[in-house]
């Protein structure tokens, strides 16, 4: 039983971290219709920036000085986002190929630029030592960090669930996903809504990117494919422009992926390409999206 | 005096031109019915107003330009729009439907003068609006572009696919507000473009073909001849 405790448990903060990094896609891509293939260099910018304040505190942090380097990581991956919005994405909407070539590029040039001047090897990132205890449930005892995982991507659910649901721009981001044109059509710069959603999305994976480097035991260039493979994946699975359609993906490919990794020895790719396929086949507008006409 | 006059308007979509020189005028204070066969350009002209498709030409909005200018802004500018599929947010409820259409914060004498003219919107403004019925949805579509003080209201097809006790009772809401604003009208249902129409415009082939009264739509020959039907009725 404790075992399936923990194994459901970190299967659990596996998907709070690829919820972080699908958030974001998911808004972008059902608002503007994206396909954002430069969102692993905003979880790398973040990553990077938040490893630079954290090392500025010594070795190891506290949570407060680990809460900061991760807001600041967070911060500096939304206005990355934002900045690629406005000096590139605005001259691509609507020509989908070129916003994927682009993308491709900038996630390129970002971690070339970053493995030149740090180098790719991972580098220890001063993370409080209270993650490497263990906290007792129901006998099972959990990685400390899981908790950490699992609370930021709850604290992200709910800011997003009340920015769209009590916010004028929420409400202007809902209407976006559904109808952009009609958004326009009545008098509203759906633009405005763009670059804010591009900032938040930058900014959750800028977050999901510290957390990445504590998880992957140190930032590198180089730890952004995987998550941005796996926040494809949970976005799709979840339906685009599904927030809540993301996270409840999210918590179901890592729970799903842990389970299958300890039951069936390295399967857990495996059975999440199977999921995705099966999905795709029964639901291809995904576990909460909507049909597009 | 004219709220709208639209010049030599072409339209092209991918490769096809759609509109080729549409001219006609809006005159203030009046409604003008466009009118016309299925695929003539009636809808593609008030998206082209609208600046939805690209077009070149001119539009001029109580004397100002607003060709090329962004959709949001010739809306902010004066001009509402409620498009033929009606393309509520089926999402959001009637109420979210309402306020993000109102580009007021104080707005609530509008939604009282709105919830006067469709009462039903007010019992229903918590109900998400993907759920409503056709007319309901409609109702929402024409309370949207009424929320705000608008110079014309651009209007299509109303009535299309509605049963006709809704046709009756979106007729009747039309019939107020076309007392106090200019309204430019795509409508097949002419027994209702001859209660309220001042002007009709008659479209063929992305062209402008007639221009006057609505007197002709008595004459069922010259209906018949103009818009393919038969007896005046459609």
């Amino acid at each position: 039983m404790e075992t399936f405790i923990l194994i459901g448990i970190t299967g659990i903060g596996l998907g709070a971290l690829y919820f972080l990094i699908a958030s974001g896609l998911s808004l972008i891509y059902g608002l503007m219709g994206v396909l954002n293939f430069a969102h692993g260099s905003f979880l790398t910018v973040g990553a990077f920036v938040g490893f630079w304040v954290a090392s500025k505190m010594g070795f190891e942090t506290s949570m407060p000085e680990f809460i900061l380097a991760m807001l600041v990581g967070g911060l500096a991956a939304g206005l990355f986002a934002l900045l690629i919005e406005q000096l590139l994405i605005t001259r691509l909407y609507d020509r989908h190929i070129d916003q994927a070539l682009v993308t491709v590029g900038v996630s390129l040039v970002v971690g070339a630029v970053l493995g030149g001047w740090f180098g790719n090897d991972l580098r220890m990132f001063p993370a409080p030592l209270w993650f490497l205890s263990a906290i007792d449930i129901g006998g099972a005892k959990i990685p400390a960090d899981r908790v950490v995982y699992i609370a930021t991507a709850v604290l992200l659910l709910v800011g997003n669930w009340a920015l769209l649901k009590f916010t004028r721009i929420g409400l202007i981001i809902r209407a976006g996903v559904e109808n952009r044109n009609m958004v326009n059509a009545l008098g509203i710069n759906v633009r405005r809504a763009f670059s804010t959603v591009f900032f938040l999305g930058g900014f959750a994976a800028g977050v999901g990117g510290v957390l990445v480097s504590v998880y992957s035991n140190g930032v590198s260039p180089l730890i952004a494919a995987t998550y941005l493979i796996y926040g494809f994946i949970v976005v799709v699975i979840g339906g685009m422009g599904s927030v809540p359609g993301s996270f409840l993906a999210a918590m179901m490919i890592g729970v799903i992926r842990q389970f299958a990794n300890y039951y069936a020895t390295g399967l857990g790719d495996f059975v999440v390409v199977i999921l995705l396929a099966v999905v795709l086949l029964i639901r291809p507008q995904g576990l909460l999206g909507k049909v597009r006409s | 005096m004219n709220a709208l006059s639209v010049s030599d308007l072409h339209v092209k979509i991918n490769e096809s031109h759609i509109l080729h020189g549409v001219t006609f005028d809006v005159p203030a204070h009046k409604v003008t019915a466009l009118l016309g066969r299925n695929g003539v350009g009636k809808s593609t002209t008030l998206k082209g107003i609208l600046g939805l498709y690209p077009g070149t030409g001119s539009v001029q909005l109580n004397g100002r330009e607003i060709i090329g200018v962004p959709t949001y802004k010739i809306v902010q500018s004066g001009i509402a729009y409620v498009p033929e599929d009606r393309e509520i947010f089926s999402s959001l409820s009637v109420r979210e439907n309402l306020t993000l259409a109102s580009r007021s914060k104080d707005n609530g004498a509008a939604f009282a003068t709105i919830f006067e003219l469709f009462p039903e919107l007010d019992t229903r403004a918590t109900q998400i609006a993907g759920s409503l019925s056709g007319g309901q949805q409609q109702m929402v579509a024409i309370a949207r572009a009424l929320l705000n003080k608008n110079e014309v209201l651009l209007i299509d097809e109303p009535t299309k696919g509605l049963a006709p006790k809704l046709v009756t009772e979106v007729a009747s809401a039309l019939s107020k507000v076309a007392n106090e604003t200019t309204m430019l009208l795509v409508e097949q249902n002419l027994a209702l473009v001859k209660r309220i129409a001042h002007h009709v415009v008659v479209m063929d082939q992305g062209r402008v073909v007639f221009q006057g009264g609505p007197e002709n739509l008595n004459d069922p020959a010259w209906v018949h001849q103009m818009l393919g039907v038969s007896g005046g009725h459609k």
